[in-house]
């Protein structure tokens, strides 16, 4: 053990992933300590503490290594000792851009959202809550991402339930239930994998490489173990049919809530299959992609029928959520390297367009105090860059070629295609039904003649312009260009696959139910299909 | 006339009890001669009492280390590290429920030296528990523990509902006491003694005590109807939520904490140390009755108003917790479960007397208001209390980063190394629906306005005893959460038992 950790660490002199983790939290530390009395100094702060962690993110994107498949920055340090529970982090292809995304986006909330009340508690929880999230992709300890898994919960719940809106408090508790209840399970697999994995290993440890290497799970305690983790995740996914909770969070969260919590915190459901259920138990995911699947394409169709019904904006943006991160686990269900690779893109991706929708239907709530549809009409004539903006965002959500949406969405469709055809085909419906209820809801919000209520809606304000603006530059630059990010993520999405074979001796082009002339087509245009 | 032969004493591993004791007979004597003292005054002497005891307490867990444990005074009592960790905690739940007491019994027009000499009496019959070797002496340590907790629950005579669950608590744990004790007999029945090691020995060897014998059994079970009782377990429990409720605040805090302590260290002494040998007897029923504490704890615990009831029927499932422990330490070969259940007990001991003494701000004047709307608006009036008590509530809900996770987390741990997943997973799907009660209170606390005005109007006063208490247990419940190292690493040390 101590040989490892001899030769994982000091790769770097500077410990940039826990600074990743500790910038945020002891913002928010400083946050509570500041005085009441000096609100801007508190503001101050949480800015600097927040685009600090950005800058930190920024710069870890900047010195990864392109093409490494293995974990970057890796630091190791024992913790619990007599539980063999050790500070472990590291980032791969997989977690990098959920970290950055994670970094970027903070800032932009804090500097963008105003919470009306309260804003030193609104500012502290924000800042735990970053750090939990930054904790939890990039824990490689299983102790260590459990703790940072639960923590999110704390700050989520008073966001909702401090800052939100009539339904708060049901909500956030409904939230908080939901995800402890999927927890619990995940809590007991974690501890069963350990004690287990010590059964090989010869001693405990929680170390996720080290138990994924070195232990051997016989076939049905595998599975067992599999769906411990999974229901934990397919509830933060969220996953049909645990998504309920979903539509009443984000609707009742305050703006700042509903992007983060689309952004990344979802995230960490799809993040955590991949990273912990397919990783640790390849021949379970295998075993029970087809339950996955399924699930995934309800989701997808599910959601977007809900979604094609809500009569309020946040809502039906909300229900968006559910199709779209069906795709992305179809993509990892489908175990092709473009499936995998697209549904981690995806997840970026729709932590942008969708994060930038909820903030644009939190501005349109502050100027009309209204979300529900039928009161809002022909905004494109009052504000016609607010429009615009829009308009960019929900093509993007929609997937229209030369935005980000598409390439993840597509990338998914065509590397799953092969390996899980009808899902596919079925899914792809999902991407027309898109284009219906975002369409739909454009057109009666910003269509038409403003009655007398809207005539007088602002159009957007500098401040709001500037923190839109990346979003935007991120909207068209991953469209265009997705190979620098794609470079990255692939690697690490390929040792993932090649592990999935290894062991249960499944690849994804020779998958035997489809014909071999599909496969050597998809395959092949890997790279020139995004554009 | 046959000479007496007195047993040796070893007086070092006695001193806190000899402390303790003569501290309080001072006191009382002192106290009944003189005016009435000056405010707090009590409450310091008692807890430097505590602290003396506590003191050397520490000196005698160094000593274990290295001069080994030991029975003494004709094998009636043991000194292991078991030992010597309960009178920690009991010592330390001491100190801060004495001085979590000195302001509310000034607001309540009862201070006097008699609490405090009823919690010390209390405390010593705790330890002696968690020491005895003796089925007998265990016996005493049970009934000095048991008296003074009755009166302590009936302290206040200004308040009926102090009086009714004093007189509950009496009826009932007297019951629970004639069950014990007569296990107790049927047990020295079946094996001829009642020294804990020596019926250990005895039903090693099968010769003496066939499997199946009738008195035994009987005897066995009617100890964990006792036992059961003390520790509220299901369902063994239906006394707590009442005798929680009207007892004042900080007694029930001492009953939850030190009462539960020794009611744990006699469930080890009595299963682990005397009947191991018959753990496929007790094991299934510690099991049930595990599972029926966390379920019922934390069912029951949701659709209370009051706080005092929900935080009752928490610990409830508090024990169930622990029993999991208890069940782990059933299996043969087990290394997890004694250190489990007493990391979970002093966690716990310390979350229960943090979040009590809140409580016990909160009632006011009258102890009166424990119902969930005298926590509103806590939050903006008094940030710093609210903010401690939502991290005992978190803790207990089991929150990373709280030492409330470290408990849990080590309980299941007990449970999955010894393949008992159906109570590790029922266990945290129930704690689940706990966590709803939690988050009712720091709803109250932090985002309820007053719509109907039922919130009272009396503003909360912190006194700084209080405070010392309220900080130092919210300061332990974080650092232990953080850095549990040093308290898993001592809770190795429990499982060697001398019986």
């Amino acid at each position: 053990m101590s040989m490892i950790a001899a030769a994982t660490e000091g790769s770097l002199p500077f410990p940039i992933l826990t600074a990743l983790i500790a910038a945020p939290a002891l913002g928010a530390l400083f946050t509570v300590l500041s005085s009441n009395r000096r609100p801007e100094i508190t503001k101050l702060i949480a800015v600097l503490s927040s685009v600090f962690t950005g800058a930190l993110g920024l710069w870890l994107l900047a010195a990864f290594e392109k093409g490494e498949e293995g974990f970057q920055f890796a630091s190791r340090h024992e913790w619990i000792g007599a539980w063999g529970i050790g500070w472990n982090v590291g980032v791969d292809g997989i977690s990098l851009f959920l970290v950055v995304l994670t970094g970027v986006l903070f800032p932009l909330v804090i500097v963008g959202i105003d919470p009306h009340h309260d804003e030193k508690r609104y500012l502290s929880w924000l800042l735990l809550l970053e750090a939990g999230v930054m904790g939890s992709f990039l824990s490689l300890d299983l102790f260590l991402f459990f703790l940072f898994f639960e923590i999110v919960l704390v700050p989520m719940y008073f966001l909702i339930g401090g800052w939100g809106y009539d339904q708060r408090i049901y909500a956030a508790t409904k939230f908080f239930l939901y995800t402890m209840v999927g927890s619990a399970f995940m809590l007991v697999g974690i501890v069963t994998t350990a004690i287990l994995a010590e059964r090989d290993l010869g001693f405990v440890t929680f170390d996720l490489v080290q138990i994924a290497e070195g232990a051997s799970f016989a076939t049905s305690t595998a599975r067992w173990l599999f769906f411990a983790f999974a229901i934990a995740f397919a509830v933060k996914v969220p996953l049909f049919p645990l998504h309920t909770w979903l539509p009443d969070a984000h609707t009742q969260a305050p703006t700042g809530g509903s992007v983060i919590l689309a952004g990344v915190l979802l995230k960490l459901g799809t993040y955590g299959l991949l990273r912990f259920g397919v990783y640790l138990f390849p021949e379970a995911a295998l075993w029970s992609r087809e339950i996955f699947l399924t699930l995934a394409v309800i989701g997808i169709i599910w959601g977007a029928i809900a979604a094609t019904m809500q009569t309020d904006l946040k809502r039906l943006v909300a229900y968006s959520s559910v199709a779209h991160l069906g795709f992305i686990v179809l993509g990892t269900f489908a175990f092709s390297s473009q499936a995998v690779s697209g549904g981690v893109m995806q997840m970026v991706n729709h932590g942008v367009s969708t994060g930038a929708l909820f903030l644009l239907v939190g501005m349109i709530y502050e100027r009309r105090h209204t979300r529900q549809i039928a009161e809002l009409k022909g905004l494109q004539k009052i504000a016609p860059i607010f429009a615009g903006v829009f308009m960019v965002v929900m093509l993007s959500s929609i997937g229209v070629p030369g935005l980000n949406g598409f390439v993840g969405e597509f990338l998914v469709l065509i590397g799953a295609f092969p390996t899980a055809r009808w899902w596919t085909v079925i899914a792809a419906t999902g991407v027309i039904l898109a284009a219906l209820y975002l369409l739909w809801a454009y057109q009666r919000v910003f269509h038409g003649e403003p009655d007398e209520e809207n005539s007088t809606f602002a159009e957007l304000k500098l401040r709001e312009g500037l923190v839109l603006a990346p979003f935007l530059a991120i909207i068209v630059f991953c469209g265009v260009y997705p190979k620098p990010m794609l470079d990255r993520i692939e690697p690490s999405v390929n040792a993932l696959l090649d592990r999935v074979e290894a062991i249960t001796g499944y690849s994804a082009p020779e998958a035997s139910h489809s014909e071999p002339t599909n496969t050597e087509d998809d395959s092949t245009n890997t790279e020139g299909d995004e554009e | 006339m046959q000479q007496m032969t007195y047993p040796s004493i070893d007086w070092l591993a006695i001193t806190p009890l000899i402390i303790l004791l003569a501290g309080t007979m001072i006191g009382l004597v002192a106290g009944s001669l003189t005016k009435m003292w000056r405010s707090s005054a009590y409450a310091l002497s008692t807890a430097v009492l505590a602290a003396g005891a506590l003191g050397v307490s520490i000196a005698i867990w160094i000593d274990v280390n290295s001069d080994g444990p030991r029975s003494i005074i004709n094998d009636a009592l043991t000194i292991d590290h078991f030992t010597v960790f309960v009178w920690i905690g009991v010592t330390i739940s001491l100190g801060l429920v004495s001085l979590s007491s000195a302001n509310f019994l000034r607001r309540e027009s009862m201070d006097g030296p008699e609490v405090y000499a009823l919690y010390v009496m209390a405390s010593i019959g705790a330890m002696i528990m968690a020491a005895s070797n003796d089925m007998i002496v265990l016996f005493l340590g049970l009934e000095t523990l048991s008296i003074a907790l009755y009166v302590l629950a009936a302290s206040n005579r200004r308040r009926i509902e102090s009086q009714e669950s004093g007189l509950k608590y009496f009826i009932l744990g007297g019951f629970a006491s004639a069950f014990f004790l007569y296990g107790v007999a049927l047990v020295y029945g079946a094996t001829g003694t009642t020294n804990i090691g020596g019926i250990a020995d005895v039903l090693s060897r099968e010769i003496f005590v066939r499997p199946d014998d009738a008195m035994l059994l009987a005897g066995l079970a009617l100890m964990l109807v006792g036992l059961g009782f003390k520790v509220a377990a299901a369902p063994f429990h239906f006394w707590t939520p009442d005798v929680y409720q009207g007892a004042p605040t900080p007694v029930t805090a001492f009953m939850a904490s030190v009462g539960k302590f020794a009611a744990f260290a006699a469930f080890v002494r009595v299963l682990v140390s005397a009947l191991s040998n018959r753990s496929e007897d007790w094991r299934p029923v510690i099991w049930v009755l595990a599972i029926l504490s966390i379920v019922v704890g934390s069912i029951l615990a949701v659709v209370q108003t009051d706080v005092k009831r929900m935080l009752a029927y928490s610990s409830i499932s508090h024990a169930g917790f622990i029993l999991i422990g208890l069940e782990a330490a059933g299996h043969s070969g087990d290394v997890e479960g004694v250190p489990s259940m007493f990391v979970y007990m002093m966690i716990y001991s310390v979350l229960v007397i943090g979040s009590f003494t809140v409580v016990s701000l909160v009632t006011r004047s009258g102890d009166a208001r424990s119902d969930l709307a005298a926590f509103r608006g806590l939050g903006t009036q008094r940030p710093a209390l609210a903010l401690a008590m939502t991290i005992f509530l978190l803790a207990q809900a089991g929150v990373p980063v709280t030492s409330g996770f470290i408990a849990k987390f080590g309980v299941i741990k007990s449970a999955v190394v010894n393949d008992s997943y159906a109570i590790a997973i029922i266990a945290m799907v129930a704690s689940v629906i706990a966590a709803f009660l939690y988050l009712k209170i720091m709803i109250s606390m932090w985002l309820s306005d007053d719509a109907d005005g039922a919130a009272p109007k009396e503003s909360v006063e912190v006194p700084w005893s209080a405070a010392t208490v309220i900080a130092g247990s919210a300061a332990f419940t974080l650092v232990v959460g953080v850095w549990p190292n040093w308290l898993i690493d001592a809770s190795r040390d429990l499982l060697v038992l001398v019986n």
